[in-house]
C-alpha cells in the first residue's frame, strides 16, 4: 500500500472541490433549500404523508438524499472526466498508486462532499421544520452507503465518457430523473399499483425509503430490504470500478 | 552492471497498425541516452510503455531492475517523465502542484527541502504561489520538470521537452539537464531539434515503423558512411548556367554562383569533382567541405520513408 499516496490524491480531490466552494457545495445547498421553501409554501398545509407527519418535515429528508446522489455523482465524475480531457491524469497515473488507492481517494473524496452538503442542508432545514432523527445509524448509514454507490457511478462515467456532453447525458438522463422518481416528494403509498412496482425497479427509492426510515421510523418498505438492495448496489458497482480500473478502462491505453 | 532501464521484445498494436515491432534497448546507469525518429515512429508510445502509461502487447520493460507491470510501484518510484504536452491542473498553485506530486509518491513534509530547491533552481521563486492557469508556457513547461524531479528519479524520461520553447529557455532547460546528468542521473531524451541529440546524447537509437533501425553511440552514428556534402562557392560573371554531365547526378543544389554536391565518402574522389568543374571553365574561388550531421545520418536511416 501507499498509504500518503492514497491520502495526497484524497486530499487533493478534497482541495480541488473546496476551491471552488461556491459552485460544489453552496450552490446545491441553495437550490435543494428553495425546493424545500417553494414545496412547502406550497404543500404544507395541504398534504400530510403517513397520516401524521407535515409536508415539509416528509420532505427534507428526501431532498438530502437527492444532494447525496446528485453531488456524489457530480463529484467523482467531472474531476475524472477534467482530468482526462486537460490531460493532468497523467500525474496521477505515473506515480506508484495502485487502481485501488485511485478507487478509494475518488470515493472518499465525493463522499465527503455529498456528506457535508447532505448536513449543511439537515442543519438549514432546520429553521423551516423541526426534524428529528429515530435511529441516527440508519440515517448515517444509509448516507454513507448511498453516497459510495453514486460516487462509484461517477467514477464509471467519468472514466466511459470521452467529453463533457456524454456525461451530462448520464446526469440529465440517468441520475436526474431516477431521483426525482424515487419517492423524494412523494410515498409510493400515494401512487398507482403500477407506478408503485415501477418505482421499486429504482435504486434511489431503497435510498431514500431507507434514509427516511432513519428519521421517522416509518417507511413505504421493510427498511432490511431497503439496506440489502443497497448493499448489494455498492458491492456491484465497487466490483466493477475496481475491475475497470485494474484493466485501465479509458486511462492507461 | 544492472541496466537502468531494460526493454526486451516489446510489441504493442493498435488494431492492425503495429505501433511498436520487438524492441530491445538497454540503457545504463548514468547514461545519457537519446531516443530519436520520424513522427509516429513510436517513441512516445515506447515512452508511454516505460512509464507504465501504456501497457505493452508483448515484452517486458524494467526500470533498474525492477519489472514496471509486476513490480510497478518501486519502477514508477525510480522514474520521473516529463510528457511532451503542456498539460497542467488548473485548481493549483506551483508549491501546491508539487507538494501534491511528492505526496503520490509517498513523501511528505520531509521531501519540503528538496522542492524548495527545485522552485528555485528552476526559476520558480516568484511563481510559487501563482495559480497554474496564470503561468506562461515556459513557465508551465519548468513545473512539469519539477513534477518530474520531484521524488528524486534515478531515471529521467523527457518526451520532447523543448518543443514550442523559446531559445533562451531551451539553453536553460539544457543546461538544468546538463547537471542532473552530471549529478548521475540517467537521462532519456526524445527530441525533433537533431543537433540537440548530437550535443547531449551519449548514446542514440532511431526508431522508425516501431523498430530500432540503428543503435550506437552518437560518435558512431556520425561516423557512419552516409555522404559528406562538398559545397563549392565559384566566381563568375553570370551564374553557372551548365553543370557538368558526369556531376550532374552529385548536384544537390544549383543556385546563381553556388554549386553544392552531395559525394559518397567511398565512391567519390573530391579531387576528380574539383577537375570537372574547373574543366567546365569555371573558376573556384573558395571551398567548403561539411561532414554529416545527425541530421544527415537521421534522414539516410529514414530514407525509404520519405521516398
Amino acid at each position: 500500500m501507499n498509504p500518503r499516496g492514497l491520502y495526497t490524491l484524497f486530499y487533493k480531490e478534497v482541495l480541488r472541490f473546496s476551491k471552488v466552494w461556491l459552485q460544489t457545495v453552496a450552490a446545491p445547498l441553495i437550490t435543494t433549500l428553495l425546493y424545500l421553501l417553494v414545496f412547502s409554501q406550497a404543500l404544507s398545509q395541504h398534504v400530510n404523508v403517513y397520516g401524521h407527519i407535515d409536508y415539509t418535515t416528509f420532505l427534507l429528508p428526501g431532498l438530502i438524499m437527492m444532494s447525496i446522489i446528485q453531488n456524489a455523482f457530480a463529484n467523482s465524475s467531472s474531476s475524472i472526466i477534467q482530468s482526462k480531457i486537460t490531460g493532468n491524469m497523467f500525474f496521477i497515473l505515473v506515480p506508484p498508486l495502485s487502481y485501488l488507492e485511485f478507487y478509494l481517494a475518488f470515493l472518499l473524496a465525493a463522499m465527503l462532499r455529498a456528506l457535508v452538503i447532505g448536513a449543511g442542508i439537515y442543519l438549514v432545514g432546520q429553521a423551516f421544520t423541526s426534524l428529528t432523527v429515530a435511529h441516527p445509524l440508519i440515517v448515517v448509514l444509509f448516507a454513507v452507503l448511498s453516497s459510495a454507490a453514486l460516487a462509484s457511478v461517477g467514477i464509471l462515467a467519468g472514466m466511459w465518457a470521452d467529453k463533457f456532453d456524454q456525461l451530462g447525458g448520464v446526469q440529465n438522463f440517468l441520475i436526474m430523473p431516477l431521483s426525482f422518481l424515487s419517492g423524494v416528494f412523494y410515498s409510493i403509498h400515494s401512487l398507482p399499483d403500477f407506478w408503485q412496482s415501477a418505482s421499486k425497479l429504482n435504486p434511489f427509492f431503497y435510498m431514500i425509503d431507507g434514509f427516511r426510515y432513519g428519521f421517522f421510523d416509518l417507511a413505504d418498505i421493510d427498511p432490511y430490504l431497503s439496506f440489502y438492495v443497497l448493499i448489494i448496489t455498492v458491492a456491484l458497482l465497487s466490483t466493477c470500478c475496481l475491475y475497470l480500473l485494474r484493466r485501465g478502462y479509458k486511462l492507461r491505453t | 552492471m544492472e541496466p537502468a532501464v531494460l526493454i526486451e521484445g516489446v510489441h504493442k498494436h493498435y488494431g492492425k497498425l503495429q505501433a511498436l515491432q520487438g524492441i530491445h534497448l538497454s540503457i545504463a546507469k548514468g547514461e545519457f541516452f537519446g531516443l530519436l525518429g520520424p513522427n509516429g515512429a513510436g517513441k512516445s508510445t515506447l515512452i508511454n510503455i516505460i512509464a507504465g502509461l501504456t501497457r505493452a502487447n508483448q515484452g517486458t520493460v524494467a526500470v533498474l531492475g525492477h519489472d514496471n507491470v509486476r513490480q510497478y510501484r518501486l519502477a514508477r518510484r525510480h522514474l520521473g517523465l516529463v510528457p511532451q504536452e503542456l498539460v497542467f491542473d488548473p485548481f493549483f498553485t506551483v508549491r501546491e502542484i508539487l507538494r501534491i506530486q511528492s505526496g503520490y509518491y509517498g513523501l511528505g513534509s520531509e521531501n519540503d527541502p528538496w522542492i524548495d530547491e527545485l522552485i528555485g533552481t528552476l526559476m520558480l521563486a516568484d511563481k510559487a504561489h501563482t495559480n497554474m492557469r496564470a503561468l506562461s508556457g515556459g513557465m508551465k513547461r519548468r513545473v512539469l520538470i519539477a513534477q518530474a524531479l520531484v521524488h528524486k528519479p534515478e531515471v529521467v524520461v523527457l518526451d520532447e521537452p523543448t518543443a514550442g520553447v523559446d531559445v533562451e529557455l531551451r539553453q536553460s532547460l539544457w543546461d538544468f539537464v546538463r547537471r542532473l546528468h552530471h549529478e548521475g542521473h540517467t537521462i532519456i531524451l526524445t527530441t525533433h531539434y537533431l543537433e540537440e541529440a548530437e550535443a547531449l546524447c551519449e548514446r542514440i537509437a532511431i526508431l522508425d515503423k516501431g523498430k530500432v533501425i540503428a543503435l550506437d553511440t552518437t560518435r558512431g552514428l556520425l561516423a557512419r558512411g552516409v555522404g559528406r556534402t562538398l559545397r563549392l562557392l565559384v566566381t563568375a560573371t553570370a551564374p553557372i548556367g551548365a553543370v557538368p554531365a558526369q556531376l550532374e547526378r552529385l548536384v544537390s543544389r544549383c543556385v546563381d554562383n553556388q554549386l553544392e554536391l552531395q559525394l559518397n565518402r567511398e565512391s567519390d574522389s573530391v579531387v576528380d569533382v574539383i577537375d570537372a568543374v574547373r574543366a567546365c571553365g569555371i573558376t573556384i574561388v573558395d571551398l567548403r567541405t561539411e561532414e554529416a550531421d545527425l541530421e544527415d545520418v537521421f534522414m539516410e536511416l529514414t530514407r525509404e520513408r520519405w521516398q
